[in-house]
């Protein structure tokens, strides 16, 4: 038998009309479903966006008189005024932490709540209910509850524990604090379901191959969920980074939380410097970049692949 | 150096049992394997036969009884101290890792020396022919190929036993056929113990030295292949040996073990298994090829002849499949060596020796699994 494809396959020519050819590359009315989320970008994201970044380069004529520049003054500003920059240090010591705690204390967690048991349910409520308070409501519980008047203090002066009430709020441990009562629901949760999508068998067969917990947790556990971890990493630390309410209200916003969120609000409320504020809120978007682009460059040397399980 | 087994003489099962929250699945099972020896585990989904290789593992704690390898315990033992070689059903295998760090893996965890790892991992994938692919993934490997390296895997540490789970059930029937022969070929030829747990009665038939049934927990029969296939020891072994006919009748003669049944509108010859009298119900179970329709190369069989309605055929290569319908509206699953006409009425017989007769239990309906159930409505 002869083959009359051999040879002549690019030959073929469609017979199917214009809209059919079409439809076939993915174009058709359906597309018209993305126009509200389409409308939404430009409204809400891109025109603000670009016009945020032109109005970074056009500097008060107070601030190019003090730092020069010329367009970039705003810049000029932001890395020389020790004031500004210092604000991104201050940010990083508490935002990294934060994510780095919420993510390393919820890998046990998640463990222990993989397997079935009686009050799982209830387990996984309470470590998942903080989601739900607002971070006002976290501020005034934390104020009330570690505040130098606060119950803690009280308790433990008068169980004789300490003499002088500890400084649990309105400081760098404040924020961090609540910080982690508002990311680590997050974080369990995201490690819960990337750990429940690793075949329990795969840990099983590293069992019978002479493996103690140990080992299994380094060599297999822990390459499978590392891409989930860091996930999981970028956005607590995304989450942590832009805190602003918790840093004015449970903090020390002059000193020890002047994070880059209060100093953008400084800008634009107190000193009426739109350009100024601008450009400290796309400095926030640079250096989040340049954190996450670190992790997903090293999550990019990690196995990717399925793992196994129905997740 | 070659893969060889690590040597014990017997490994002892003495009334192990587990239970999950009171409900048993698995009571009581006494088995003593030799070694060497190729043992398959075989019943029905539920079963408990998973159940009880997972004991032997050490991936779940045994609620009663205990394990002896040679007279010491190993139930006591960690799960990674037992030095047992195990194969999942869903191969288990570790996917961030490539086909050779998978086989060499539970050496690394032994600490054994860099050469002696490289050479056995090296003779592991030569024994399950996968050397062209050693620097694979196993996402990038077909379903015969992964479950090669589990094998693998499994047998690269030398083990005193090697467990297997249903380790051919996600594969196509061809494969299947290749791997059994494959894991025969293996377990002789490095000298392996292997308990071999299955649902497919052909599959352990062919493969196992000795076949221990299970039975919603509890062991029905231990035996040979032969043994199984031609003495079952109740009827629902014998249901689940491919006696595809159990017929319901009743006792009318005893003659030692030679039994005469009648009823359904036939009278039947047969053997009691276990003694029957006058009087009782008893259920004769007869295999589909025992049972075949009259012809000129086929003879009456020890004056044992019923006639039913043919109702449906399936051509099976050198015979024929028949389903077929006696006078009380029974279907019967027979063997013919031609094609008889559906509709037309055949002559059916069967050697008394073939037609096993047992008591008769009434079939509760709530006592059945569910595979067993589901079996009985379509019977019905």
């Amino acid at each position: 038998m002869t083959s009359p494809a051999l040879g002549s396959s690019t030959a073929t020519r469609s017979t199917a009309s214009l809209r059919h050819r079409l439809a076939e590359r993915g174009i058709d009315t359906s597309l018209l479903m993305l126009v509200p989320a389409l409308v939404f970008a430009l409204a809400l994201f891109i025109y603000p966006f670009t016009y945020g970044i032109g109005l970074t380069l056009q500097p008060s004529a107070a601030t190019q008189e003090k730092w020069g520049g010329g367009a970039f003054s705003n810049y000029v500003a932001f890395f020389k005024d020790s004031f500004v920059s210092d604000s991104v240090w201050l940010t990083m010591r508490l935002a990294l932490p934060a994510a780095l705690f919420n993510v390393l204390a919820s890998i046990p967690m998640a463990f222990k709540l993989r397997h079935r048991f009686r009050g799982k349910k209830l387990l996984t409520t309470l470590l998942v209910l903080p989601i739900t308070l607002g971070t006002v409501l976290t501020a005034q519980g934390l104020l009330i509850f570690a505040g130098r008047q606060g119950w803690l203090n009280r308790f433990l002066i008068q169980i004789g524990v300490i003499d002088q009430p500890l400084a649990l709020v309105n400081n760098y441990l404040g924020v961090m604090f609540s910080l982690v009562i508002s990311g680590f629901p997050f974080a369990f949760l995201l490690i819960s379901s990337y750990l429940s999508g690793i075949d329990p068998s795969i840990e099983a067969a590293a069992k019978t191959m002479g493996a103690d917990w140990k080992q299994r947790f380094r060599r297999i556990i822990l390459p499978l969920l590392a891409p989930g971890l860091a996930t999981t990493f970028i956005l607590t630390f995304v989450l942590a980074f832009s805190v602003f309410p918790s840093a004015r209200l449970v903090g020390d916003a002059m000193g020890s939380t002047r994070v880059m969120a209060l100093m953008a609000y400084r800008a634009f409320g107190e000193q009426i410097d739109y350009p100024m504020a601008s450009t400290i809120a796309v400095m926030m978007g640079v250096i989040e970049l340049v954190v996450i682009t670190a992790v997903l460059l090293w999550r990019s040397f990690l196995y990717k692949g399925s793992t196994g399980g129905k997740g | 150096m070659a893969i060889a087994a690590s040597k014990f003489e017997s490994l002892e099962l003495q009334g192990v049992g587990r239970s999950f929250g009171g409900i048993d699945a698995l009571v009581d099972l006494n088995l003593t394997v030799r070694a060497g020896e190729f043992i398959a585990l075989l019943g029905p989904s539920g079963c408990g036969k998973s159940t009880a290789l997972n004991c032997l593992a050490g991936l779940l704690p045994l609620t009663h009884g205990q394990i002896l390898i040679d007279g010491k315990r190993v139930d006591t033992v960690a799960a990674e101290n037992r030095g047992f070689g195990m194969v999942f059903q869903n191969y288990a295998l570790f996917p961030h890792l490539s086909v050779e760090k998978n086989i060499a893996f539970g050496l690394h965890m032994r600490n054994v020396p860099k050469p002696e790892m490289k050479s056995r991992v090296a003779e592991a994938i030569a024994l399950v022919k996968l050397e062209q692919h050693a620097k694979k993934l196993p996402g990038q490997l077909s379903g015969g190929q992964q479950q090669r390296v589990a094998i693998a895997r499994a047998v690269v540490m030398e083990p005193r036993l090697v467990l297997m789970d249903e380790p051919l059930s996600n594969l196509d029937a061809k494969l299947r056929l290749e791997m059994r022969t494959e894991i025969r070929r293996l377990h002789q030829s490095l000298g392996l113990t292997t308990l071999y747990v299955t649902h497919d009665q052909e599959e352990a038939l062919s493969m196992a030295d000795r076949l221990v049934v299970l039975r919603e927990g509890r062991v029905q029969q231990i035996g040979t292949p032969e043994e199984l296939h031609n003495n079952p020891a109740n009827w629902r072994v014998a249901d689940f040996m491919g006696y595809r006919n159990l017929i319901d009748l009743d006792v009318t003669a005893v003659k030692g073990s030679a039994v005469t049944l009648e009823g359904e509108g036939f009278s039947l010859r047969g053997t009691a298994v276990l003694p029957v009298t006058v009087g009782d119900k008893a259920r004769a179970a007869i295999r589909p090829e025992d049972l075949v329709v009259v012809s000129p190369a086929e003879p009456v069989r020890g004056a044992n002849t019923m006639t039913a309605t043919v109702s449906v055929v399936e051509y099976h290569g050198r015979e024929f499949a028949v389903g077929v319908t006696s006078p009380s509206g029974r279907g019967l699953h027979v063997h013919s060596d031609h094609a008889p006409a559906i509709g037309s009425t055949v002559e059916l017989t069967t050697d008394p020796a073939r037609v096993l007769v047992y008591q008769a239990d009434a079939i509760d309906m709530e006592e059945l699994s569910v595979e067993e159930r589901e079996l009985a409505e379509v019977r019905r």
